[in-house]
């Protein structure tokens, strides 16, 4: 199975670096941008079914991906 | 007593601790490999600044992963002293030896100079040495200090008196202009609830010579030689309320 996973900061908690991508975008026009957060991105295969697959990723993103004090996270499970 | 220093692939500041505590201070200091799973009898570990493992994921998120945070996280329960400085810091957030965590700098740039702390507490092993709202000069160097935590977590850290270190101006006053990272309600170090372990951004190890620029981070390691043989100091003595 592949698996996609995003972890992005909780919404209380200051992103500086969304902030500043934010002001580049109002800075070339694009004003109707708001609210922007920058995270990351992981790809990675697992092996087993997808309901195991899923129960497998949710425990990495606890222990490892994320940290869930100032993190957040979602991850798709597919061929 | 002993100290040792870990040494994570990626740490940097592990050597000037250890000049620090054996060439400066006369402290008998052994170094602790990340393999290792003996501390090899040491009374206070510190996980020095650095990059373990390259920051990768986030600041210590791999480093806790290490064999040697086993025993570190073992040797905390059964209370012994473990001091984390700057990346050791981020290390113990990320472990859950310390509450809350460490981000991006509020401004996005990496800082490195010279910042102010005022000593919060003094009913620590690692300030007992120094008096109420002692304001010391100590370097800083990191691109994620920013600390936060939830309001519940913030209100318990004021509660139990576990602020140890805040960023003030030169008079010692708390100030938004003196805080170098965006850290919630300025703070620059914590301990946690048992006041065995203590986090701090700043880096005492580089502030033990007038060479190097100061002396005052000398006072928080001579504090636990001073706790390890003389005993933890009273609880009466931390600022008052208010000050």
């Amino acid at each position: 199975m592949r698996a996609k996973v995003y972890v992005t900061l909780k919404s209380g908690v200051l992103d500086p670096a969304g902030k500043a991508i934010e002001h580049a975008l109002h800075t070339l026009g694009f004003e109707e941008a708001h609210d922007v957060r920058l995270g990351k991105y992981i790809e990675l295969r697992v092996e087993g079914d997808p309901e195991r697959a899923s129960v497998r990723i949710d425990d990495m993103c606890r222990k490892l991906f994320a940290n869930g004090v100032i993190e957040d996270y979602r991850f798709e499970v597919g061929e | 007593m002993r100290w040792g220093v870990v040494t994570f692939p990626g740490s940097l500041d592990n050597n000037d601790t250890l000049y620090a505590l054996e060439q400066v201070l006369g402290e008998v200091a052994v170094p602790l490999w990340h393999k290792d799973r003996a501390l090899h009898g040491v009374d206070c570990v510190v996980l020095p600044g650095g990059f373990s493992y390259g920051d990768y994921l986030r600041a210590g998120a791999l480093a806790r992963f290490s064999p040697v945070m086993d025993s570190v996280v073992r040797f905390a329960a059964d209370g012994g002293l473990v001091f984390g400085i700057c990346n050791g810091f981020q290390v113990l957030c990320e472990t859950g030896l310390l509450p809350g965590a460490l981000i991006r700098n509020r401004g996005l740039s990496f800082v490195c100079r010279t910042v102010h702390c005022r000593v919060e507490e003094t009913n620590t092993p690692f300030t007992r040495g120094c008096s109420p709202a002692d304001v010391l000069a100590l370097p800083i160097k990191h691109g994620e200090g920013c600390y936060v935590a939830d309001a519940q977590t913030l209100q318990e850290l004021e509660d139990n008196r576990q602020i140890v270190l805040r960023y003030v101006d030169s008079a010692g006053r708390t100030t938004e202009a003196a805080n170098p990272n965006g850290s919630l309600r300025n703070i620059a170090g914590i301990v946690n609830a048992r006041r065995n372990v203590f986090g701090l951004m700043p880096h005492p190890e580089h502030a033990c010579e007038a060479l190097c620029g100061g002396v005052d981070g000398a006072s928080l390691f001579r504090s636990v030689r001073a706790t390890l043989t003389e005993g933890l100091p009273t609880p009466a003595a931390s600022v008052p309320p208010g000050l």
